[in-house]
């Protein structure tokens, strides 16, 4: 019921919002939980495994009861906590765990087979058959006991990931919070101060207490006020600190509000802070009370009802009954009296206590149950006199205040018992660079709590060098926090630990009683502390029950593990820009745009996108294509982009002695204008990588890699030359994306360049290099050929790649020839048994290619060592073969096996594999490269290639590599 | 974890690419034994504490850099760049 007066809230305006299908009105400024308690919808959702009927238990982010789904189909989303969710316009939220509604739950009589689903249920019940778990028992269970659904569709939110750096992050802005952050801006430290709710003031929200001479939440306005005003602070609400990492690493995910995700913002930001210190200043968690069916909707906990009451004007009862161990029980009950709501008792667990308000006052006393299915009805009492039942709609319980501690545990730290507040408190030191104050720190009133704040705020201020004054502390309440240990209330029934997981006081002492004696132990046996609410409202009691249970004291039996996130993070957030292509940057080369233009299918090669094969007019299939192309170069000319390879330029007096180490073979012999195939070798004896080194110049080269390999050999190059020998005088980049580079291959391909060229290449060698001159632009030509055919590789600045591309196209057109593709590219260089990364995987050595003779015995290189070690050569070693289809099936595949003729296809008669295929136009059959056990050797055997995959069976003809011009007279032309 | 880079400062250790022990800076003569080839390319301690890598920052400058941090506390205990380390073993 909204209360006619008070609360922070809008009340000019309504905003109209569905739960369950119903339509209700709150105002801007509550919560889906406070708007819900306002129209007097106290049932809010099913439990985790009994279904029972369950209200909010908090009005905060450690809300384990009310759980709902919010929106629909992609945008849906479940397990939102009704109490953190802010109201807006058209809010759509749906009740889960129950069909067909929280109202009326089908296997709401799972609760009425309770006593058969106690602890380790599962475990002792669906033991066998054993197939029948997977099948039969999880998806049952799965489906009766869990939590909200995701959509199955594909998110259409924006997600953001931000990085932020400062001198001092504070977590949290209570007033613990908020005087830290003041003491170190007025310093003129770099502060962030993030709060998870979407105003900042903590308690002083919720509360009555006054500061300053005013009301809390007055000053907290006043204090964010100055805040904001002062460049040197970032304030960040609805931004919760979710995990401490190492170096003061914090990761946080922000919500972003409503209207600004209307207008195109991100729905929520996962921030990275880096902070030279920070402040824990995240306040403490009431404790609910274990008794007799204490999750009746209805029962909170006494600080959610004084903030219903205080924040959000609303009464969760119409007869509050109050039930405490401390004296927050008599604070809520003064704070409802004041709001004009009756409260039927106070019933304090402490003999002594005492009260001047006008209520009745049960001391010593205990609440034992409470009726009322789905909304709570009565509860009853037990005093010394016997027991009582009371009429109550609404009982709001205090069990004492949890320091929250979770962030000092996130590195291992342990938290320490503290007798007098019966609580655990973060110890010292568990984070590096982090402190703690105020309430989580077990200072509980609001003086002591300013008085941490600021002090510890200069003790991080002194650490980073700033000098700041203590500034007289504002005038706040010092009342002292008195508490009576009460756990659990003994008697018959269940009685709720773990609301969340359904855990009983029973669960936890059948824990104990099974020999589950270990905290951790108990947690998995049990579940308690586990799912979205982790925890936070139960784990103390838990283990205070577990170490009664066992004879145990609390510190003795210790806590199980806080890990982050503190609370739930989407995957969307965490996983921000990694969605589709964001998932790696992508790369296009300077003739993208013609290739797309000509149609051509584009397919990834690393991070490059590359053109598969330009299809023309009437080619139906991609094959018709591919041999037209390689037709181009083997009897006219072809245009290929090969801007993709890796292109590192080197300089200095040392580059022949860096070749020399990290080529198997001898470059410093190289005279300028040439360039010489090379093949790299790791230090392990395996193949890195082959590509062709030029010297343009005395003291200019320039190396190429495959595409695949060419971060790879830029970063070996950079390991040799400062780990190795830092004493070399180099000096090497990458110039990759700096120049555009195309094959001209054929033997019209020097017809073509001619033509083009400044200079007369008649007498240009094979393997040669030279600066030229290409219609006034400096450009470099190259001599090679990975076809087999006279080839030239021209390069200019990226700039005119694209102007390039189109006219070597233009001339190789009327010259009978045009633009190649990838398939082209690869089937030509199968015809030649060159090799690729398909051959040199990781795993073959340059004997297993046949090109140990490249392995210069002059000198020493990486890798040369470990390649001569024994089972590196051999004739046990897979060697490099050609393949071709000797028998009725024609057809090779690519990841087959090889097999002797007639042996069994199996992993025991293994041979070796099929590396690379492709269909010869040229040969017109299909042509294979693999390696073969002891290969070299068995030339001309024929034997048996098995995919099992595909299904396919083929007898082929062992055979040299080379099946296209042995002799490489073509490229020599 | 953050990594101070000896040329740029610290940064996020996403920065950085990791390579492995600080060993791998001890490379063998060509003719050493076999033992000491294998010990080189294949053996490394796995240590509970303090440890030496090698870390490319490839997300910057380019350096190698030798860390010793805590493998226990991921505490960073110092670094510097592989090219002065290894000068000054060569001394």
């Amino acid at each position: 019921m909204r209360l006619p007066n008070g609360g922070q809230i809008d009340r000019s305006r309504k905003l109209s919002f569905t739960f369950d299908g119903q339509r209700f009105e709150g105002h801007p400024g509550d919560t889906l939980a406070s708007a819900l308690l306002a129209n007097d919808q106290i049932l809010m959702a099913r439990s985790f495994k009994y279904h029972r009927p369950r209200g909010a238990l908090t009005a905060g982010s450690e809300e384990p009861n009310a759980l709902v789904t919010l929106g629909r189909g992609a945008r849906q989303e479940p397990n939102a906590r009704a109490t953190t969710v802010e109201l807006v316009e058209g809010l759509e939220a749906r009740g889960q765990n129950a069909w067909p509604s929280v109202r009326f739950d089908v296997l709401g009589m799972n609760d009425l087979f309770a006593p058969f689903f106690g602890a380790g249920f599962y475990y002792k019940t669906f033991m066998w058959p054993r197939a029948f778990w997977e099948k039969l028992y999880e998806p049952a269970i799965r489906r009766a006991a869990g939590l909200g659904a995701l959509s199955g569709e594909h998110n259409t939110d924006a997600y953001e990931k931000v990085q932020a750096f400062c001198d001092l992050l504070i977590i949290g802005a209570g007033p613990t919070g908020l005087m830290a952050a003041l003491t170190a801006a007025r310093a003129g430290a770099q502060v962030i101060l993030c709060d998870e709710d979407v105003k900042m003031g903590g308690r002083l929200n919720a509360e009555t207490f006054e500061i300053a001479g005013m009301s809390g939440k007055k000053w907290a306005a006043s204090v964010v006020t100055e805040l904001d005003s002062l460049p040197n602070v970032r304030l960040m609400t609805r931004t919760a600190v979710v995990g401490a990492y190492d170096n003061g690493t914090f990761g946080a995910l922000e919500r972003l509000p409503h209207e600004a995700i209307a207008r195109g913002a991100p729905r929520e930001a996962f921030w990275r802070i880096v902070a030279k210190r920070a402040l824990l200043c995240a306040g403490a968690i009431e404790r609910p009370i274990a008794f007799r069916n204490n999750d009746r909707p209805g029962i909170m906990t006494a600080g959610a009802v004084r903030a219903y009451v205080n924040r959000w004007a609303v009464a969760p009862g119409t007869q509050v009954a109050v039930f405490g161990n401390n004296d927050d029980a008599h604070r809520t009950a003064a704070d409802l009296l004041a709001a004009g709501v009756h409260v039927s008792a106070l019933i304090d667990a402490r003999p002594d206590a005492k009260t001047t308000l006008p209520i009745r006052l049960f001391a010593g006393a205990q609440v034992m149950d409470a009726a009322g299915r789905k909304h709570l009805e009565s509860i009853t009492i037990r005093t010394s006199k016997g027991e009582e039942r009371l009429q109550a709609d609404c009982l709001a319980m205090s069990g004492g205040w949890n320091p929250t501690v979770h962030l000092t545990c996130h590195m291992n730290g342990r938290p320490t018992w503290r007798d007098d507040i019966a609580s655990f408190v973060p110890t010292p030191g568990s984070v590096p660079g982090m402190d703690t104050a105020g309430a989580c720190n077990g200072a509980f009133s609001t003086h002591a709590a300013l008085a941490e704040g600021q002090a510890k705020a200069l003790s991080a201020l002194a650490e980073l060098g700033l000098a700041a004054q203590a500034e007289t502390l504002p005038e706040a309440e010092d009342a002292p926090y008195r508490v009576m240990p009460l756990w659990a209330v003994s008697g018959k029934g269940r009685a709720w630990l773990d609301f969340q997981n359904d855990v009983t006081v029973k669960d936890v002492q059948m824990a104990a009683k099974e020999n589950y004696r270990s905290v951790e132990h108990m947690k998995r046996y049990t579940t308690q502390g586990m799912a979205p609410d982790q925890g936070k409202n139960s784990n103390v009691a838990a283990l205070a029950v577990l170490a009664d249970a066992t004879g145990r004291g609390i510190p003795q039996t210790g806590t199980t593990t806080f890990r982050p996130p503190f609370v739930p993070v989407s995957i969307a957030a965490l996983g921000a820009g990694g969605q589709g292509p964001g998932f790696a940057p992508e790369r296009f080369t300077t003739s993208h745009r013609a290739s797309l233009a000509r149609n051509a299918p584009m397919i990834a090669a690393g991070q490059w996108w590359r053109p598969s094969y330009f299809p023309l007019q009437g080619e139906t299939h991609w094959r018709q294509s591919c041999d037209r192309e390689v037709g181009y170069v083997r009897n006219a000319v072809g245009v290929c982009d090969v801007s993709t390879l890796g292109k590192i330029e080197l300089t200095g007096p040392d580059v022949p002695k860096l070749l020399d180490f990290v080529y198997t073979n001898t470059f410093s012999t190289l005279p300028v204008g040439r360039t010489r195939y090379g093949l790299m070798l790791r230090e392990d004896g395996h193949v890195l990588d082959d590509g062709t080194t030029a010297r343009l110049e005395d003291d200019r080269w320039v190396m190429t890699t495959t595409t695949a390999a060419a971060g790879q050999v830029m970063k070996h190059l950079e390991f040799v030359t400062q780990a190795l020998h830092p004493e070399w005088d180099v000096s090497f980049i990458s110039v990759t994306e700096h120049w555009a580079q195309f094959s001209v291959a054929g033997p019209k391909s020097r017809d073509l360049l001619d033509e083009m060229m400044a200079e007369d290449l008649s007498d240009f060698p094979f393997m040669g290099c030279a600066p030229v001159t290409l219609a006034g632009i400096k450009a470099r030509l190259f001599r090679i050929s990975f076809s087999g055919e006279m080839a030239f590789e021209i390069a200019v600045p990226s700039r005119y790649g694209a102007a390039l591309f189109d006219a070597l196209v233009a001339r190789a057109e009327t010259m009978q020839g045009g633009a190649y593709g990838l398939e082209a590219l690869n089937v030509l260089r199968v015809e030649k048994g060159f090799i690729t990364h398909s051959e040199i995987h990781g795993r073959t050595t340059a004997f297993d290619i046949g090109m140990e003779g490249m392995v210069s015995k002059k000198k020493d290189c990486i890798g040369k060592t470990a390649a001569a070690r024994p089972g590196l050569v051999g004739p046990e070693r897979d060697q490099l073969v050609g393949l071709k289809p000797v028998g009725v099936v024609k057809q090779l595949t690519a990841g087959a096996h090889l097999f002797e003729k007639e042996a069994k296809a199996i992993r025991e008669n293994d041979q070796g594999y099929v590396t690379s295929v492709a269909f010869s136009p040229t040969l017109g059959h299909f042509l294979g490269l693999g390696f073969l056990r002891n290969g070299r050797a068995r030339h001309g055997e024929t034997i048996r290639l098995v995919d099992h995959l595909r299904g396919i069976e083929t007898l082929c003809e062992v055979c040299d590599p080379v099946f296209f011009d042995k002799e490489g007279g073509r490229a020599r032309v | 974890m953050r990594i101070t880079c000896p040329i740029c400062g610290t940064r996020d250790r996403r920065e950085f690419y990791y390579q492995g022990a600080a060993l791998a800076l001890e490379r063998p003569a060509p003719d050493a034994s076999p033992e000491t080839w294998n010990d080189y390319i294949h053996l490394r301690e796995n240590p509970a504490g303090l440890t030496r890598d090698l870390w490319q920052h490839e997300g910057g400058c380019g350096a190698w850099v030798v860390v010793t941090r805590n493998t226990v506390s991921h505490e960073i205990l110092a670094t510097a760049l592989a090219s002065e380390v290894k000068k000054g073993a060569a001394k």
